[in-house]
């Protein structure tokens, strides 16, 4: 049987998410690389239109995985489902994003089969005739390229943003859908889960803000935030924070970014005492601009940002806040 | 309740970290601390305690200074200790790690284990969900919230993008404790004193070597990441720094 690339998707209410889309990228890269047949695989109930959707890409073939005890999500039933599927069809590589859900019952997946997850990926390339995944480790300071030791069928989840969605080949005719009833006996499912629902309305939308001043650790203290917030006054900008920040109860849950809180784009994107956790970038890395503080000046956010201080934001921010008024007023 | 927390102490966070000569791994002498997702599981766990009786296990895998941990979360509150003490542990995948835990406490019955969501190291998010696995439990990802009911528990799922599910579970069950969900303790001076004369078992390398196996994934290279961005940075005093970084955001990038 010739090697597969099998990517699953994740669909909610008959959408996917963008961070699938880029997986089908990652997918077709793997599949130009290696010469392996790409194949996808949407779990669900009622998915039958999204894998017609995925079908005019360029692959070779689309999996609907259907069963009503797929919805709602369980991870019991996710597991059974794509251990059945896997287990018949023996794909060499399965390619799943690093969403919540798939955090959530990978693991299990993989276990259940004995094999194993590279998870969080930000990249891979080919050493020779092996496959190497990058994944960020220690929080993003450092990189690692990991192999598997074990047998196919070998998992891997790739980080939101890692590839990107726009360079996703449309194929030249639809590739053929196959459903798949999938068989979920009684008692497998043992999660009773409720609907899903947001905490509180969301005061703030930081994804409409053009620019965003926003507070981590390195604020020390919540009386500190004031001058941060005077920072972001002068801008004519929104006031976010990290998640510790939020955590400690120093700004609203609604003011977080990253991959808990909100995914923004601005204009521009001032970090003042971020180090820069994974979690935090990837809900802000499309800023145009970033500019960071810190007195860490080996903290990740600097690989991202345009403009960096290495410094005691406490020293920097006061007069930043005089600068930006000259400059407002002075044309 | 009988509750297991698995702890795990990574380096601090604003550790120098350098790498080692084979440019596999972290030089290990510097400063370490208990992986903050995992201090919050313990305190949800010593609060579970307080509400409804019962006791709290801790465990860790790793070399003799990991004990440092569990002296911390006995000085807490938690009952006993476990310490699979060997170097080797630190380097262990998620799969194996779960599996030296499974086997650690194989004679032990609980009816709750919480990890951390993830660790500060290696940062897999697997280690939990695994072990439920292993166990055969069934398994919660990403709480925030956890309630005792009549028949099991109901905890709070955190969803993406702000987003919650509350999800009713029997028991046994394996919990990911998200950092936030409570306010963490300090140990008391009797707690740190009382910590002394705790139980702490300790686990050796060959005796749970068999259940091991190897690890499925291996680090090639480690090495600090290429930049994909020019970054500027801007010296000298702040008032200058301040001043130079506005006409940049002005003239250059032109946002402001």
């Amino acid at each position: 049987m010739p090697d597969t690339i099998l990517v699953v998707v994740e669909q909610r209410e008959g959408k996917l998410n963008r961070v699938s889309w880029e997986t089908l990228t990652a997918g077709q890269a793997l599949a130009a690389d290696t010469g392996w047949a790409l194949e996808a695989a949407v779990v669900g109930s009622g998915v039958a239109s999204l894998a017609d959707e995925i079908s005019g890409k360029k692959l070779a073939k689309v999996y609907a995985l259907e069963s009503s005890k797929l919805e709602p999500y369980t991870p019991d039933a996710f597991a059974v489902a794509l251990k059945q599927f896997i287990t018949s069809k023996q794909p060499s590589l399965v390619l799943m994003p690093h969403t919540y859900q798939v955090r959530d019952f990978v693991p299990k997946l993989a276990t259940a089969i004995e094999r194993t997850a590279i998870s969080d990926c930000i990249g891979y390339r080919k050493d020779g005739d092996k496959l190497l995944f990058t994944r960020q480790m220690f929080q993003g300071k450092l990189a690692a390229d990991v192999s598997f030791t074990c047998d196919a069928p070998w998992f891997v989840t790739f980080q939101n943003g890692a590839f990107r969605s726009d360079k996703l080949e449309a194929g030249t005719s639809a590739a053929p859908v196959e459903t798949v009833n999938v068989d979920i006996s009684e008692g497998v499912i043992r999660n009773k889960p409720q609907e899903v629902f947001k905490e509180a309305k969301q005061a703030v939308d930081l994804t409409q803000a053009e620019i965003i001043v926003a507070v981590g650790r390195g604020i020390k203290e919540q009386k500190n935030i004031e001058m941060a917030k005077q920072l972001a006054e002068a801008l004519g900008g929104e006031l976010a924070a990290s998640r510790p920040i939020c955590d400690s109860g120093w700004l609203p849950m609604d003011r977080q970014i990253g991959s808990s809180g909100q995914t923004v784009a601005p204009k521009l994107y001032l970090a003042l005492g971020i180090s820069g956790a994974i979690q935090h970038i990837v809900g802000m890395k499309g800023a145009r601009t970033i500019v960071a503080v810190n007195k860490d000046s080996e903290a990740p956010i600097f690989e991202i940002a345009d403009y960096a201080v290495v410094g005691n934001l406490f020293d920097v921010v006061p007069p930043l806040i005089e600068e930006v008024k000259k400059a407002k007023t002075g044309g | 309740m009988k509750i297991l927390v698995c702890m795990k102490q990574v380096p601090q966070k604003d550790a120098p970290l350098k790498l080692n000569e084979t440019g596999t791994w972290i030089r290990e002498d510097i400063s370490y601390e208990v992986n903050e997702p995992d201090a919050y599981a313990l305190e949800e766990a010593l609060r579970q305690k307080e509400k409804h009786s019962g006791e709290v296990v801790v465990i860790t895998a790793g070399p003799a200074r990991a004990q440092q941990v569990l002296r911390e979360a006995l000085a807490k509150g938690a009952d006993r200790a476990i310490h699979l003490e060997d170097n080797a542990f630190v380097g262990l995948d998620a799969y194996s790690t779960a599996r030296a835990f499974a086997a650690a406490i194989k004679d032990e019955t609980f009816d709750l284990i919480f990890t951390g969501l993830q660790s500060d190291d290696y940062g897999y998010a697997q280690t939990g969900v695994i072990l439920a696995e292993l166990m055969g439990w069934p398994h919660a990802t990403i709480i925030m919230q956890i309630e005792k009911k009549d028949a099991g528990i109901r905890v709070k799922r955190e969803l993406e993008a702000g987003y919650f599910q509350f999800v009713d579970m029997t028991l046994p069950a394996v919990l990911t404790i998200q950092s936030g969900i409570n306010k963490l303790r300090y140990a008391t001076l009797i707690g740190i004193k009382q910590a002394k004369n705790k139980p702490l078992r300790k686990v050796t390398l060959p005796e749970v070597q068999s259940a091991i196996g190897g690890n499925l994934q291996k680090i090639e290279r480690l090495y600090v990441p290429q930049k994909t961005k020019k970054t500027e940075f801007l010296e000298g005093p702040a008032g200058e720094v301040a001043k130079k970084l506005v006409e940049k955001l002005r003239n250059e990038a032109r946002v402001l």
